[in-house]
């Protein structure tokens, strides 16, 4: 599973769940975004601030 | 394996020691109950119902001055556990009901005395500030992650008919902050009086248009219940309708001014909080990131006791998930001369507030005008008065 996290606050974008609130159905792609996509939490990272997690 | 210090509380042994007196972020937002109840319990005179507002405008500042300013930040290492101790929580979630009964109180008092109009500029005074510090709690709690409180703030800010502040200012706000996009960024040479025209529509409707674009990729109707604007707006307008079903028509009015006051407590902290300062634009088209020097600090130690460490904004723009108790001030930042209300006070004055700001704001961005928002109107006059010009650049001749 693919997740991204937000460095400033740790919120991580997970495609397996993505983000419904937001409006991204599970299964988004990250690459689906828009470019426009700011950090829900803070939103004071963009979407290429955001660093992939690597699981272990 | 390296032996560390015993950490018994987490806090690496450091001891916050203003950690009691957070209990002022309750008391100074509940003065507005104290003046009805005075005029009820002990003896009906107006000066009783003055006392909250006369705090605000006079003792504060007074306060602020003599009790002066404070530098000291919490350790990075104490943070974690800073961060992790419900006490803290807890004492916002203690001001949740102390507004609601303090507004109630005073719109029912208004609607069952026969007040002369000074009285019930008082009351309508006393109870807007208060709302001001709802919306000041509805601050902090909406940065936050958790579903309680971001529904605390949601009640909260109902109080003030001002839900939408929720989506506004952290998917608006923090975004453009400090940007001639912003409306809730004040610019160099606009009074206060011009500001409030372009902050309280230009925030509405950006918070509307965000919650618009979030439903739409949801695949749902704005008008949804799940519109984060409409539900505190539900909010409010049952507390208003049931209000004036009981008291009466002629409460609508008085009620609308006290939520334009407690609206303008906002406008007043825009106002000063970012005044005149600037991001850079950077060659992608986006402006560089929110930076420490973008916002206007005051350490204060009375009007940041009473406001949750609102004052150390920088600290909060950098870092908005953060929480008061945790956040710190860092040297040469852009610094306010008196705490928020002093400088409320002052902003009341545009000359005066000129005269006090802009040589602070030339320093602060050192007298770079490619640094400072201007009022586009008034940018040439002020690049004159100023002396900010290209003459002031050193030809190129004389540096080589």
């Amino acid at each position: 599973m693919t997740r991204y996290r937000c460095p400033e606050c740790d919120y991580e974008y997970a495609e397996a769940q993505g983000d419904p609130h937001q409006g991204f159905a599970p299964g988004t792609p990250w690459e689906a975004l828009p470019d426009s996509f700011t950090c829900p939490d803070c939103a004071v990272r963009f979407k290429e601030d955001f660093t992939l997690v690597e699981d272990s | 394996m390296t032996a560390t210090a015993a950490q018994d509380n987490g806090l690496s042994g450091y001891v916050d020691r203003k950690r009691r007196l957070w209990l002022f972020s309750l008391m100074v937002p509940g003065l507005a109950l104290v003046g009805p109840l005075l005029y009820m319990l002990v003896s009906p005179q107006i000066i009783w119902l003055w006392l909250s507002t006369l705090f605000g405008y006079v003792v504060i500042p007074m306060l602020d001055g003599v009790l002066g300013e404070d530098l000291s930040n919490p350790p990075e290492e104490a943070v974690p556990a800073l961060e992790a101790d419900s006490y803290y929580r807890y004492v916002t979630y203690a001001l949740v009901p102390i507004l609601w009964i303090s507004f109630l109180v005073n719109i029912i008092f208004l609607g069952t005395h026969d007040l002369p109009w000074y009285g019930t500029l008082a009351v309508i005074l006393a109870t807007g500030g208060s709302l001001g510090f709802g919306l000041n709690l509805g601050h902090e709690m909406g940065h936050k992650k958790t579903t309680l409180e971001r529904w605390l703030a949601k009640i909260t800010l109902a109080l003030g008919c001002y839900g939408h502040f929720f989506v506004e200012h952290n998917r608006g706000h923090h975004r453009d902050v400090a940007t001639p996009e912003d409306p809730a960024s004040a610019r160099m040479g606009e009074s206060i009086y011009r500001f409030v025209f372009r902050e309280m529509p230009g925030a509405f409707f950006r918070a509307w248009d965000l919650e618009a674009q979030r439903l739409d990729r949801c695949g749902k109707s704005v008008w949804s219940l799940e519109n984060e604007i409409l539900q505190p707006a539900l909010i409010s307008a049952v507390l208003y309708g049931g209000l004036i079903a009981w008291l009466g028509i002629e409460m609508l009015p008085i009620m609308l001014l006290i939520a334009f006051w407690g609206a303008f407590q906002l406008t007043q902290a825009n106002y000063i909080e970012h005044y005149g300062l600037l991001r850079a634009k950077q060659a992608n088209g986006r402006y560089e990131r929110c930076q420490p020097h973008h916002s206007w600090n005051s350490n204060h130690l009375f009007s940041n006791w009473a406001l949750f460490h609102l004052q150390r904004h920088s600290d909060h723009h950098a870092h908005p998930t953060r929480r008061y108790q945790s956040l710190r001030d860092f040297p040469d930042l852009p610094r306010l001369p008196n705490g928020y209300f002093g400088m409320y006070l002052l902003a009341y004055f545009p000359q005066l507030w000129a005269k006090v700001m802009d040589k602070r704001l030339l320093a602060a961005v050192d007298r770079d005008p490619e640094r400072i928002n201007f009022l586009p109107a008034k940018k040439e006059m002020l690049m004159r008065r100023y002396n900010l010009g290209p003459q002031e650049q050193v030809p190129e001749e004389v540096l080589a």
